[in-house]
């Protein structure tokens, strides 16, 4: 038991210090909120709803990725030469590379970005992978394009995530194109 | 899309200068005559204890220092290699060379990551392009062999305490596991813990790990296999003290333990961020005696993309160490077993 309750401790200090990596920056948070706006975040990390007005982003789930109350079933890609498709959310895209869920940027512990530090959020976006390290990041996401932002801008994005609605919203996993061939993962490197 | 990402998918990071690899394998200094393949003097061989699984790669490694430098050991845990340090491994299947990996401490310290691809007709290695060659080679069975980019370089050996993953203590210790998946008989030239403390290759090791050579206290022999598999494979990444360490899941085997860290800790009734798709009630990490309600063994028995573990490097899984890490969960203590999810991540 004892080993376990040093566990726990370790983990909180680690998800402490995640959250609280100094004081909050208002400048700082300026700046992020202005990158996300023009980087077009929302466009893929806010899902739409039908309003009367026509589509519009549910700002109660900003920036929350894909809900996990939407399932969706297989895409209908059989009309070649047309071969893309994009849910009614804007938050689920099927293509060559499978299917792929805009995740959660908020800082939910569990299902959001709140267990990260700043240097995962800079590592996913550098490199292309979960956490910088791991799967690769499917498409559409540009990582390609955000990488060019300098370290200051990246931190200025990630405070700015840091200091919105926490939305508990557990995004589901991608799934890997109907024939999956050995080698998919090299491919979409 | 698709295009785009292979084409500017490795480069690397921006403001983060890549020294020049030379050009070809010949050139790194690895052989005095690379016609005959005669090695440079100097250079030595070793086998790591626990090796990693590269779909069955046959490997071979080397290392050279500068003349008159060592490894400094003296935090045993994270050897500090002297500028100038180069070192190889070379990956063949069926017999068939098919890459040697390069990499090198320059003089700011930096490490610089490449592989070279050998010809069709094994007469020499060339650089590959830094945004690595995925499929460069057809394995038997379907599946392929990708050969890294510098990101995915980067990724594994820029991510904890060294940058050098198997040159280390445990990995170089005499006291070798019988049952360490794919273990390999090291040649008779190959050097070991004591042999390169005795040559001066490594100073300043804690003299207690010479006398008792490094050896993982586990409570079996199958958990000491089990302990080492994940710390061979996994641990560069999983780490409490690397890049990673927000992750909370560490799976290294320290010569010199830490109160609160390793498997036990931090894996053993801990509960998982990653669930399977349409699991009736949450995974942990590892649930004593459970191996089906284990998150680590799903994510190691995986080559789903999204899923997999380790995420790099590997297409095959590596199915005598998923059977050994089953072995090992279901004799777990059910005593470590938490009812109810301790931390809420
Ligand atoms: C064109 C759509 C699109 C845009 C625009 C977009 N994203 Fe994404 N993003 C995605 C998708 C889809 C994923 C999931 C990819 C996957 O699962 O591999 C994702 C994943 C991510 C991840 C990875 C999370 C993880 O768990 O690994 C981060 C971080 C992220 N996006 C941040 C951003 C930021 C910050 C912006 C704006 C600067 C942005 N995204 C703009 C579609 C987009």
């Amino acid at each position: 038991m004892k080993r376990l309750v040093v566990a726990v401790s370790t983990l909180a200090a680690l998800t402490a210090s995640a959250a609280a990596p100094g004081k909050p920056d208002p400048k700082q948070i300026a700046r992020g909120k202005y990158l996300v706006t023009i980087g077009g975040c929302n466009d893929c990390h806010t899902p739409w709803k039908k309003t009367p007005e026509g589509v519009a982003w549910d700002m109660d789930r900003m920036l929350s990725g894909h809900p996990d109350t939407l399932p969706m079933p297989a895409a209908p890609l059989n009309a070649e030469p047309w071969g893309l498709a994009f849910g009614n959310t804007m938050t689920a895209f099927s293509g060559p590379w499978g299917t792929s869920f805009s995740r959660n940027l908020t800082p939910d512990p569990e299902t959001g970005l709140g267990a990260w530090t700043e240097r995962d959020f800079i590592a996913t976006i550098r490199n292309g992978r979960h956490l910088g390290r791991g799967r690769p990041l499917l498409p559409p996401m540009p990582w390609f394009n955000y990488r060019e932002a300098t370290d200051d801008d990246l931190r200025a994005i990630f405070a700015y995530l840091r200091s919105i609605p926490a939305v508990k919203n557990r995004v589901p996993d991608p799934r890997p194109p109907a024939a999956a061939p050995a080698t998919a993962s090299a491919e979409t490197r | 899309m698709l295009a785009l990402l292979v084409l500017v998918g490795a480069r690397p990071a921006p403001g983060k200068p890549q020294r020049e690899a030379p050009p070809r394998l010949a050139d790194t200094g690895l052989y005095v005559d690379p016609g005959a393949r005669t090695l440079t003097p100097g250079i030595r061989t070793w086998t790591p204890q626990y090796p990693l699984w590269t779909d069955g790669a046959t490997k071979r490694r080397w290392i050279l220092l500068p003349p008159g430098r060592s490894v400094d050991a003296s935090d045993p845990d994270a050897w500090i290699f002297p500028v100038g340090t180069r070192l190889w491994k070379e990956f063949s299947f069926d017999g068939r060379r098919v890459e040697t990996r390069y990499m090198e401490r320059g003089a700011d310290g930096s490490w610089l990551y490449a592989t070279y691809r050998w010809t069709a007709d094994g007469s020499e290695a060339v650089l590959a392009p830094a945004t690595g060659v995925p499929a460069a080679v057809r394995l038997a069975g379907g599946s392929a062999h990708d050969l890294p980019s510098t990101g995915d370089c980067e990724a594994c050996h820029a991510a904890g305490r060294t940058p050098v993953l198997g040159f280390s203590a445990l990995q170089l210790s005499p006291d070798r596991d019988p049952l360490a998946p794919h273990r390999e008989e090291p040649s008779a030239d190959a050097v070991d813990l004591v042999s390169a403390v005795r040559t001066a290759m490594v100073r300043r090791l804690p003299r207690a790990l010479l006398e008792k050579p490094p050896r993982i206290e586990a409570s079996s022999d199958l958990a000491r296999a089990a302990l080492g598999y994940l710390h061979g494979n996994c641990s560069s990444c999983h780490d409490l003290r690397g890049e990673l360490a927000s992750v909370g899941l560490d799976l290294v085997q320290r010569v010199v333990p830490r109160e609160g860290t390793g498997p036990g800790s931090t894996a053993v009734a801990v509960p998982s961020r990653w669930q399977p798709a349409g699991a009736p009630e949450p995974l942990l990490r590892i649930t004593p005696r459970q191996p089906e309600r284990s998150a680590l063994l799903h994510r190691l028995s995986s080559r789903a993309p999204a899923d997999q573990m380790p995420p790099i490097g590997t297409h095959l899984v590596d199915d005598s160490a998923v059977q050994l890490v089953r072995s090992w969960i279901a004799t777990l203590e059910s005593s470590t077993r938490v009812s109810a999810p301790l931390v809420e991540r």
